[in-house]
């Protein structure tokens, strides 16, 4: 079933194109990495996900609904940095992901018990509770990033954005993380966006890997065409590209869709 | 070693903080002695003995007149004034500064404003706050908030404006309002902010409030400065200068504390 349709999105930033033409069917529960070049519009993609950009022509809707102009719930977010909330403590930024809905941002009495009480479960779960009173600042990279991916996690949202999640972490920190993130998954089943500069990450956690490159480029005026998706591999079985299922359909298309 | 690299010891440390303080004081007890034995009536710069002698019988004996000891009636009429003016340019300052960081609407309507408010003169003010709200207590007040509140708006709102985006979308993410956004995301790490701000617009507050209590008032650590400045009374006055400057230094000591206290994460994030 159908989760994320993107319908002919195109985003440019005064006259400069940096999306053009991008088409994108996701299941639900689906894992979509993206990689391509630095510029390509990865992280534009994300934040038109996000909402927290609207396309200059094109549509995104979500369960047949289209974004309604700003972020919200359903959709939880985690940055290469600056995630977690430097003022409070690693417990109470999870206790925020329940709180932060409240007319003034916060829980008070036996709602903020029972919310803290939570968090330590959830703290102990991923390997945090040692630390559960410190603020983030004492934190390691891996361990900031695993108390983001907690918070977003706690607030239940059907689909996931990951912006480099794990871009600032050393390689031995980041394959815990992919176990982590695996694991969460597993349990969530919920539907998953990561950029991401690692190939061999991205076909490792991914279901479906999609490239984002110019189709067309002007040499005298290499700003002038934005990207598309060029590519969209299956990762899940042995990596055979939905483009050699279509072509046997004769089905040329820049951005092609898997077969359902 | 090069000289960036040159790190004194602890003793070196005491030394080195309590030397200009040593040196300023010998050149004043240098110059008094050398005036003195010219003229041993000489008033401008009396022995710091005399010194010591003025500040105990300043804080101890009582007016004459009155019955009640005026430097300490002067120090909580001028601190109470102080206190008012600096607690309403916060407020002020706060609320301002948290809207114009976060809310688009108000930083287009009230950005340009406050830029321009903020290059009034204070001081050319005053007069027009003396016809309007009286020589009393509300002018003093009035002139101190409306001397820092533009400064502390203006640094509020570019602090707000500078925390991470990141932070603002993760907020909205959890589900956070703009109220929620702003009370429990950008106030918290604003407040630090705040009272670095304040520190930084003590010294403009203390010159505000001393200003307008030389033109009208009949009591203060101002006015009385201005008062003894008639009597060629150096003794009192530099009692007085000394005794603002400690308050001045304590004030802004506590409130450098009261942030480490209170924002221990502002700390750890150095």
């Amino acid at each position: 079933m159908t989760l994320v349709q993107v319908d002919g999105i195109f985003q440019s930033y005064g006259a400069r194109p940096i999306l053009e033409r991008v088409n994108l069917s996701v299941a639900e529960g689906e894992f979509i990495s993206i990689v391509g070049a630095s510029g390509c519009g990865k992280s534009t993609f994300l934040r038109l996900l996000l909402d927290q950009e609207r396309p200059t022509r094109g549509q995104i809707t979500v369960d047949g609904q289209p974004l309604k102009g700003e972020p919200d719930r359903s959709r939880g977010i985690v940055f290469q940095r600056y995630s977690v909330f430097p003022h409070l403590s690693v417990r109470d930024n999870i206790v925020a992901a329940e709180g932060l809905r409240r007319p003034l941002g916060r829980l008070f009495g036996p709602a903020r018990r029972a919310a803290r009480a939570r968090a330590e479960a959830t703290l102990d779960r991923i390997g945090l509770a040692h630390v559960a009173g410190h603020y983030p600042a004492a934190l390691s990279g891996g361990m900031q990033q695993r108390l983001a991916i907690a918070q977003a996690l706690a607030a239940q949202p059907r689909i996931l954005l990951l912006d480099e999640p794990f871009g600032a972490l050393d390689p031995g920190t980041r394959d815990q993380m992919h176990g982590f993130l695996t694991e969460l998954r597993a349990e969530t089943r919920m539907t998953v966006f990561m950029v991401t500069h690692d190939l061999r990450e991205a076909f490792k956690l991914g279901d479906r890997v999609i490239v984002f490159d110019k189709t067309r480029w002007d040499p005298h005026d290499p700003a002038a065409y934005g990207a598309t998706i060029t590519y969209d591999f299956d990762a899940k079985n042995g990596g055979i590209p939905y483009q050699l299922q279509e072509d046997q359909d004769g089905f040329p298309d820049p951005a092609p869709q898997p077969v359902a | 070693m090069r000289w960036i690299n040159r790190y004194p010891g602890p003793a070196g440390r005491v030394a080195l903080a309590a030397l200009p303080f040593v040196l300023v004081g010998l050149a004043y007890a240098q110059a008094s002695a050398a005036r003195l034995a010219d003229n041993p009536a000489d008033r401008i710069l009396p022995a710091p003995a005399t010194l010591a002698a003025t500040a105990w019988r300043l804080m101890t004996e009582p007016d004459r007149r009155s019955g009640s000891i005026e430097f300490w009636g002067d120090t909580v009429s001028s601190l109470s004034l102080l206190l008012a003016g600096v607690g309403i340019a916060g407020l002020i300052g706060l609320c301002l500064g948290l809207a114009i960081g976060l809310i688009p609407v108000v930083r287009a309507g009230l950005h340009g404003f406050v830029g321009v408010a903020s290059m009034i003169p204070p001081l050319a003010i005053l007069p027009i706050l003396f016809i309007t709200l009286g020589v009393g207590n509300a002018a003093k007040i009035a002139l101190i908030a409306i001397g820092i509140t533009p400064f502390l708006v203006r640094d509020l709102s570019a602090r707000t404006l500078e925390l991470p985006q990141e932070q603002i979308i993760k907020a909205q993410t959890l589900g956070a309002s703009t109220l929620a956004v702003a009370v429990a995301v950008a106030l918290p790490q604003i407040l630090p902010r705040l009272i670095a701000a304040l520190r930084l617009s003590l010294g403009p507050a203390w010159l505000f409030l001393i200003a307008a209590e030389a033109v009208a008032s009949d009591s203060g650590l101002g006015y009385r400065v201005f008062l003894v400045r008639r009597f060629l009374a150096m003794d009192v006055i530099l009692t007085y200068v000394a005794w603002i400057t400690i308050l001045a230094f304590l004030i802004d000591w506590g409130l450098a504390r009261l942030s480490r206290w209170l924002f221990p994460w502002a700390e750890a994030r150095g």
